[in-house]
């Protein structure tokens, strides 16, 4: 897709951009402890500190991968919603307070706060790494996505002004920063996504998304013996045809432009339905239906076929409430793009077909996550291993849980916490109606799912989107740099410091902080170039499902089972951290991105964490009895 | 060398207290969590089903649960507050 590039939207831009950095400079300019660096000197007020956690959560998963999600494919999106909120609860209940008392700066200084062990210092910095990173890939690609589509340059360029921004951020301001930027953030992006949701309601359902959307054709075909033999309009050159198990596809030409075209059928006679395509030639040129893609005749999509309400066909619903709108919705036939790719004829093809989908299936889980039609043991799974990982993963997050350190007290990290699941858990409700309103608005980039929502934001004025991309372009920048804290605070504090007993001054761990976000900051940004097509969301719950087989066994037990030992510990993160990878490395969606069929992967699980998560808890359980004697 | 809080923090008498009720109400809400969670894998139709003003199952759980934990954890904070007044005078 190529987008206009508009000089308000960049003005905006760039306003929000230089703001965050003036503020991250001014608070720099205070920050000359350890203390400060890596816990804001515990001295961030309980409500400033839950705006900011819902500004470290709210991340790039949440406001563009989840809108995203739901856009491509309804409910299931929504259920990241539920997952990560229910998180938000593990952390309240059990997670919170005692983490307050426990730590000081890390996550390895609260899991070391009883046994001084270097093997924990070493595995929980390892694991936080690990998670951090993990974490990260998601946020560069969606900054990648969003500097695309607001100033128009390739992904990689916006990869790398974000990863260059957070590192001059973190750099030079450390927590205190990012807990201001992430308050602001935070609470702009509440406050812009309800002004969203309030124009999608008030805009109602709608047959026509705009005046400027595609008019889809159809054509009436002819077939004999299963080959296409002659379309209704005589314009057309029948090129060739694709079949493939259920699904036909007719490739024709018209005025020396190919397209490509899905046959379904209508009363029981063969139509054909235009496709949306991008096809790689020989020659290695790549055409978007049919033609450069400067050409710009690559549209975006996403319609309703039909609307009911009140079992009556309307064009168009007007204005209409929270409720009645996800009723008229699930009433209603909405037209997804679902995409296939083929080679054929040595070309590579990929289709992104018209597929009629009822309301009633968009508003259940099952589009994505297979659970009654064309599911099996394994879609069944990985639909367990996803809730278990979302709902383990929130209190076991490195950059969650260095922000109780920031508070003064265990009331206070209380508070935060729940101000936290208040404002996030209203937040995720807005996806709902962002992500259906993207799908049903004719604002859909079929390539990229990821900026559904602030596409959603441009059909309501270039000034709404400009703010919306700003604020999401933010969000990253305040996620990135709680990451890169809590991983620098890994390298420099728990390995560099406790671990390696390098004996640092108060200004040398901060100067060895400093270069250890550079660090981790470059490696993010290969990273993100490399992850380019993902969905952002999906990739997050691949960090949750790593956080929560390493991290959680090892918080958990240490808080809740007496005999839980040093070793217990160390071994638990070790073998729950290296069994989410190993699964995630042989995993459908990475033998995608290795070149290799998907239906081939050695694990045919998306989410580890149902495999993992239990390896981990039973690790230590079985290290800490048999270490028991040595510890006491 | 142990590691000490960020902040030095007072002591507290009331973390049996908080302790005990936050594992209660995790429980609570861990078990309708997984409600959910099984409904969707063992009768996925169910979610379809229209259970409140032509709303379906899986849209009022999915909310239900979202508004749930904010419900709970403001029960849990009044409580705790509770204990913490309540145990830590004079302390």
């Amino acid at each position: 897709m190529i987008y206009e590039i508009s000089p308000t939207a960049i003005t905006i831009f760039l306003i929000f951009v230089l703001t965050v950095l003036g503020l991250s400079f001014y608070f720099a300019r205070k920050t000359k402890s350890a203390s400060g660096y890596y816990a804001a000197g515990g001295q961030i007020h309980w409500a400033v500190n839950g705006i900011a956690f819902a500004g470290d959560y709210l991340s790039a998963a949440s406001f563009l991968g989840i809108c995203g999600m739901i856009a491509f494919y309804g409910y299931d999106g929504f259920l990241y919603s539920i997952g990560y909120l229910a998180g938000w609860v593990v952390a309240l209940f059990l997670v919170a307070e005692p983490m307050k008392r426990l730590g000081k700066y890390t996550f390895a200084d609260a899991l070391d706060s009883k046994f001084d062990s270097r093997g924990i210092k070493l595995t929980a910095a390892i694991s936080t790494l690990v998670v951090s990173i993990f974490y990260l890939i998601p946020q560069m690609v969606g900054a990648g996505a969003i500097v695309t589509t607001l100033l128009g340059f390739p992904h990689y360029v916006g990869v790398l002004i974000v990863g260059s921004v957070v590192i001059l951020i973190v750099a030079t301001a450390g927590m205190t920063s990012t807990t201001y930027v992430q308050f602001i953030k935070g609470g702009l992006l509440i406050v812009f996504s309800s002004i969203v949701v309030f124009l999608v309601l008030n805009k109602g359902l709608n047959v026509s998304p705009s005046d400027e959307y595609h008019k889809f054709i159809t054509l009436d075909a002819t077939f004999i013996d299963g080959k296409l033999t002659s379309v209704s309009d005589a314009e057309y050159k029948i090129l060739g045809q694709f079949n493939d198990k259920d699904l036909v596809f007719v490739k024709l030409e018209k005025n020396g432009v190919f397209s490509w075209w899905k046959i379904s059928l209508k009363d029981g006679n063969p139509i054909l339905e235009e496709a949306l395509s991008v096809v790689t030639m020989k020659d290695g040129t790549k055409l978007y239906n049919g033609e450069p893609k400067a050409l710009k005749k690559f549209y975006q999509v996403g319609h309703i076929n039909k609307i009911l309400v009140d079992g009556k066909e309307v064009d168009r619903t007007g204005p209409v409430g929270p409720f009645e709108y996800i009723k008229d919705i699930e009433a209603s036939e909405i037209t997804r793009f679902t995409k296939k790719a083929f080679v054929y004829d040595g070309e590579k093809v990929t289709l992104y077909y018209q597929n009629i989908t009822s309301g009633e299936d968009i508003m259940k889980p099952g589009l994505y996550y297979k659970l009654d039609k064309g599911s099996n043991f394994w879609s069944r799974l990985d639909f367990i291993s996803l809730m278990l990982a979302l709902f383990m993963g929130t209190s076991a997050l490195p950059h969650i849980l260095i922000r109780y350190y920031t508070v003064p007290s265990q009331r206070a990290a209380r508070k935060s916490t729940i101000v936290a699941i208040v404002v996030i858990g209203f937040f995720y409700i807005l996806t709902l109606y962002m992500g259906t309103g993207a799908m049903i608005n004719g604002c859909l980039d079929v390539e990229n799912s990821n900026m559904s929502a602030p596409l959603l934001a441009k059909t309501f004025g270039i000034t709404l989107f400009s703010i919306i991309s700003a604020i999401a372009f933010a969000t990253i920048l305040g996620t990135v740099s709680g990451l890169i804290v809590a991983a620098s605070g890994a390298v420099a504090h728990d390995l560099m410091d406790k671990y390696m007993k390098m004996k640092l001054t108060e200004k040398g761990k901060v100067t060895a902080g400093r270069f250890a976000a550079v660090g981790v900051g470059i490696i993010a940004i290969i990273l993100g170039i490399i992850f380019e097509k993902q969905n952002v969301n999906f990739l997050v719950g691949l960090a949750f499902a790593i956080a929560a087989s390493a991290n959680l066994p090892a918080i958990l037990m240490l808080l809740f089972w007496k005999k839980t030992t040093s070793q217990g510990i160390s071994w638990g993160i070790i073998i729950g951290m290296v069994a989410s990878l190993v699964i995630i490395l042989f995993s459908p969606t990475l033998y995608e991105i290795y070149g290799l069929a998907p239906d081939q992967a050695w694990i045919p699980l998306q989410n580890p964490g149902i495999i993992s998560i239990p390896l981990g808890f039973i690790t230590l359980v079985i290290v800490s009895l048999m270490t028991k004697k040595k510890t006491v | 060398m142990l590691h000490e809080p960020a902040v030095e923090l007072g002591k507290d008498h009331s973390i049996p207290q908080k302790t005990k009720l936050g594992v209660i109400m995790f429980l609570v809400y861990l078990i309708i969590y997984a409600g959910f969670v099984f409904i969707g894998t063992i009768f996925p139709k169910a979610l379809g089903a229209k259970v409140i003003g032509a709303q379906n199952l899986a849209f009022i759980y999915g909310m239900g649960l979202i508004l749930l934990a904010a419900v709970m954890g403001l029960i849990y904070n009044f409580f705790c507050t509770r204990f913490e007044n309540k145990l830590n005078k004079g302390a």
